[in-house]
């Protein structure tokens, strides 16, 4: 199951989204057997930005039938507290470290990829381009020409192998997915959460979240991923992490199948700590298999 | 309260499938019992994340998706005891688990409880279903030969007999149906004011936690709080069960509490 992403060899192809594992904070749950039995092939770090971000105000979670709705709000340390603080435990990771920025302007992104660059700990970086765009509102990545006019000025900031983090709350993912291929990524990774409201009617403004609308996530998503794979499969060259309501690895296989190199696992880690390592284990057997109709 | 030693028992890494050894009811609620051969003790006031192993799903809105939180009642053994109460999808399905069944379990996790300092009097001050984390931390108090009173209040009388889980309760209810009716502070006053060298253990619904605190605070009380939020995943990976303490910040429950310093927090926040 050994395979090379982008320059990088993993012992298999099954990663964690970003955002959805703390490895420090599951280090302190669970002790240093986070190290020994480390359930993904590659570890990405939840979102860096470079000012501290507390989050949004709680409540955070709904649950939604078959998912989750989360309205987090990007916590993190800021870019020189993750540099400080956080990469040097995550550096112990037996893993190849991917580092997530988002940024809400070029700039924000060119300094952030710039410092990340330095560092010999991250082997890749990713870029979230589900930030709202200040001038126009509108996500980065919702756009395909806003999103190549961004990375025409990232892409030359790093040697390292840029990946970049699609929305699927746009209108042709495929085509953003195909300028930021143009514009030299060097591979793409989806789908982020789709956009989700949960309703407490009685509550000011009817919203549940602290942060009025979030992101749906889970087995609920797990169709729409699939065919939003497909759809950018069909379009780009370079390799696709896929992901979305993955908590098996029937479903891992079924993404690898629409066009995935590598899978990513999030709301079922929630679940199950160890799912990763738990789906990893089982896609040698789904690979094998050809058709559902002998079971 | 920063330093994590004698507060945290380490989770095995991963849930696990234990199979529930016993069922019993008691009132409003049910404790169920789980053979854990093996497992580490917890801290009192550590929790775990518990699903049930079929059939979790498919209830009201095609809900429990998540695992539920629940502090530990008891252990020991190889044994581990929770106190449940039926109050939605989640809590239903396992309200309804007996022996033979199987629960993933994933745990112990957070933070516990830490001893009173300088020769205080531990008080326990539970609300409800917050009376699971008192029981085990009262046992650990008695069986070290500190005193350990202990104050509950309830709903209702069916609520009130989930006293029964405590040695020696005074109990208090909504209704007066059971004790003295009223809240469980005013039982807490009274203690206070009979003794005020303690320090205060409460768990319970967060206008309770809220009431404690300010009590607490305003009398120069020590209080160590259990609070409760909603919760992914219990290890720190969805940042989802974050509370906003005094310095303006917001810490995880899961993994900086469910045990709270009550000076961490301006108040006991209520959704």
């Amino acid at each position: 199951m050994a395979l090379t992403f982008c320059g990088l060899e993993l012992a298999h192809p099954i990663l964690n989204g970003s955002g959805t594992y703390d490895a420090i904070a599951a280090r302190r749950a669970f002790g240093d057997a986070l190290l020994d039995a480390f359930p993904f092939s590659a570890f990405v770090s939840k979102t860096i930005t470079l000012e501290a971000r507390a989050g949004n105000p709680p409540p955070r979670l709904w649950e939604a039938p078959a998912g989750l709705i989360n309205s987090i709000g990007l916590p993190n340390r800021g870019l020189a507290g993750y540099l400080a603080e956080d990469l040097p435990q995550l550096a112990q990771l037996p893993v190849p470290l991917v580092t997530n920025v988002m940024g809400s302007t070029a700039a924000e992104l060119c300094a952030l990829v710039e410092a990340v660059e330095e560092r010999p700990e991250v082997a890749a970086i990713e870029l979230n381009v589900s930030c709202p765009n200040v001038k126009t509102g509108l996500d980065i990545g919702a756009d395909p020409d806003t999103l190549a006019g961004v990375l025409a000025e990232v892409r030359p900031r790093t040697a390292k192998p840029l990946i970049v983090k699609l929305t699927p709350n746009t209108a042709d993912v495929g085509a953003v997915a195909l300028a930021a291929q143009e514009a030299g990524a060097d591979a793409v990774s989806l789908i982020n959460t789709l956009r989700a409201y949960a309703s407490a009617v009685g509550r000011p403004g009817d919203a549940w979240l602290g942060g009025g609308t979030g992101g749906l996530s889970g087995p609920a998503v797990r169709t729409v991923a699939l065919a939003q794979v497909l759809a950018v499969a069909r379009r780009v060259t370079i390799p696709i992490v896929g992901m979305g309501g993955v908590q098996t690895a029937e479903h891992a296989a079924q993404l690898l199948a629409a066009g995935a190199t590598l899978v990513a696992v999030g709301t079922e880690s929630f679940r199950d700590p160890l799912a990763g390592a738990r789906i990893a284990a089982g896609i040698p057997h789904f690979l094998a298999k050809s058709g559902n109709i002998a079971d | 309260m920063s330093a994590e030693s004698g507060r945290r028992t380490l989770a095995p890494f991963g849930r696990r499938a234990l199979a529930v050894s016993g069922r019993r009811e008691l009132g409003a609620y049910v404790v169920l019992e789980v053979s854990d051969p093996g497992g580490p003790a917890p801290q009192p006031g550590q929790f775990f994340m518990l699903a049930a192993v079929d059939r979790w799903g498919g209830g009201a809105d095609e809900r429990p998706f998540l695992p539920r939180a629940f502090s530990v009642l008891r252990a020991g053994d190889g044994h581990l005891e929770f106190m449940l109460e039926d109050v939605g999808p989640g809590t239903e399905r396992l309200c309804a688990l007996g022996p033979g069944d199987d629960l993933w379990v994933t745990g112990p996790l957070g933070l516990g409880f830490t001893a009173p300092d300088d020769g205080r009097r531990a008080l326990l001050c539970g609300g409800g279903v917050g009376t699971a984390p008192l029981a085990i931390w009262q046992d650990e108090l008695l069986a070290a030969g500190r005193p350990a009173a202990a104050l509950l209040g309830f709903r209702d009388a069916a609520h009130a007999e989930g006293a029964a889980l405590l040695a020696n309760p005074r109990v208090a209810t909504d209704d007066g149906s059971a004790g003295h009716h009223g809240l469980v502070t005013d039982l807490l006053v009274e203690a206070l004011d009979a003794d005020p060298h303690a320090t205060v253990y409460a768990c319970g619904p967060p206008p309770m936690l809220e009431a404690v605190r300010a009590l607490c605070a305003a009398g120069g009380v020590p209080a160590q709080l259990a609070l409760e939020a909603g919760m992914a995943c219990g290890f720190g990976a969805c940042f989802g069960c974050v509370v906003p303490t005094r310095d303006g910040g917001y810490v995880r429950l899961c993994v900086d509490g469910p045990v709270l310093d009550a000076e961490q927090l301006a108040e006991v926040p209520w959704h």
